[in-house]
């Protein structure tokens, strides 16, 4: 199983029945694929759409039926069609339950940083912004390094931020951890890890709650 | 009876040099190709472009960004455009960002007759950087000014002869807003209706909002499935 397959599966264990989820770009694309095909829930997509199902198959394309992304996807029934403006009364008005959300940089305080890197990477905010913001839950999905193996989860952001203490949870191929008032706090870890190397690869500190860790 | 319907001939010398042009669409599924192919014909140029993203490399909006028609781009994301990133890096062109739903939310204003609204999206970031900002019940708040154009470019899945639209699926995003806020609306629609055979509750974009209607006659490859978005 690759990192982003482990990442996508574990986030998807998230989900309560019930709830409206948005997926950012990337990993969180994967997470219905790992949902319970009964589960109730309906995703929102930034571009207008409440209720997307899977991807769609090849050949089954519609050319008016993409994700925020780009690709061509279905529908759940009871699936519903808005404008922008809608689209985004819909995430800073509280009814989001749940943003999954890339990230280049959180904080051990919930702050998160992901849409640019000044003079390297700056393709713009997108909806990023409000659904960290106002999501009633962040939940990040990210690899726990970068590809030079550098932490992601610092004391402090040292990039520009999407918004200040968002991140509730962070999920990556290593660790389940959440951000309290009083820290990171490890939930979970992963089989193939221990804490001593999940500590090493975080640049803030971990809590560690006593007794035996559950596996994921 | 009204009759807004026109073809494309028609509509070129609405465009001019310095214009501020809104184009609805977000990705293929609502973008006006064939209004954007009569702007870049029209050999308008140093336009302002208001769009959710600059389509993808070659295609809509990047061509007149591409052809040096634009002098800025105001907008919410071009992770899928490498070309119009790389001149935007070589200052080639001007780019102004806005978190996507704030994008919307100012054309709606301007096309609600309001002067602006208050936000907290971006607060804490370095988007209120060069911003008003206000204390409202005790929390600070970005003063964020509407946003109208001259000319707004929409598509519509059908039309009626009045200027009633009605957009499908995921190509409704940015349109209903933009059709809302330009001095000039011109609606390019895949089939003219006859008047009164749209339910009127099915209506999204009352005709009193449209200037033009202009039937596509042929729906371009640019319209069509993108190969590299396919599974």
């Amino acid at each position: 199983m690759s990192y982003k397959t482990k990442i996508a599966a574990r986030a998807a264990r998230e989900v309560r029945p019930g709830q409206v989820i948005n997926l950012g770009i990337g990993i969180p694309t994967r997470i219905p694929e790992y949902l319970a095909a009964d589960m109730p829930v309906w995703v929102h997509s930034e571009n207008g759409i409440l209720g997307m199902g899977l991807r769609c198959r090849r050949g089954a394309e519609d050319r008016n039926l993409i994700d925020a992304g780009g690709s061509y996807v279905t529908l759940v029934p009871g699936a519903s069609f808005f404008d922008s403006a809608l689209s985004f009364a819909l995430v800073r008005g509280g009814r989001l339950d749940v943003a999954f959300l890339g990230a280049l940089e959180i904080s051990c305080t919930g702050d998160l940083a992901n849409w640019i890197i000044p003079g390297k990477y700056a393709p713009g905010i997108g909806g990023g912004m409000e659904l960290a913001q106002k999501a009633r839950r962040v939940i990040v999905t990210t690899t726990h390094t970068t590809r030079e193996g550098a932490p992601k989860i610092l004391p402090q952001c040292t990039l520009p931020l999407t918004a200040k203490s968002c991140v509730d949870t962070i999920i990556t191929e290593m660790a389940v951890i959440d951000v309290t008032p009083d820290g990171l706090r490890l939930r979970e870890i992963a089989a193939e890890t221990d804490v001593t190397q999940v500590q090493a690869r975080t640049g803030a500190p971990l809590i560690v709650p006593e007794g035996e860790l559950p596996v994921f | 009876m009204i009759d807004k319907t026109c073809v494309i001939e028609d509509i070129r010398p609405h465009f001019t040099h310095g214009q501020t042009v809104m184009v609805g669409g977000f990705g293929v599924p609502g973008t006006p190709f064939t209004l954007i192919d009569a702007l870049l014909a029209s050999g308008a140029s140093n336009l302002t472009l208001i769009k959710n993203e600059a389509n993808e490399d070659h295609m809509g909006l990047s061509k007149l960004i591409e052809a040096r028609r634009v002098q800025k781009i105001i907008t919410s994301h071009l992770g899928l455009n490498a070309t119009v990133i790389g001149m935007m890096n070589r200052g080639e062109v001007e780019v102004e960002f806005y978190p996507q739903g704030i994008l919307a939310e100012k054309i709606r204003a301007g096309g609600a007759g309001l002067f602006g609204f208050l936000t907290d999206i971006g607060i804490d970031t370095i988007l209120r950087e060069n911003k008003a900002v206000v204390t409202i019940a005790g929390r600070e708040v970005i003063v964020e000014p509407a946003l109208r154009a001259d000319v707004a470019l929409i598509h519509a899945a059908a039309g009626d002869r009045c200027g009633n639209l009605i957009y499908e699926r995921s190509a409704r995003n940015f349109n209903p807003v933009m059709a809302t806020a330009a001095g000039r609306v011109i609606a390019e629609v895949e089939r003219v209706v006859e008047v009164g055979s749209l339910e009127p509750d099915q209506i999204h974009t009352p005709g009193a909002f449209v200037d033009h209607v202009v039937e596509i006659r042929q729906l371009t490859a640019e319209y069509g499935i993108l190969a590299h978005h396919v599974l």
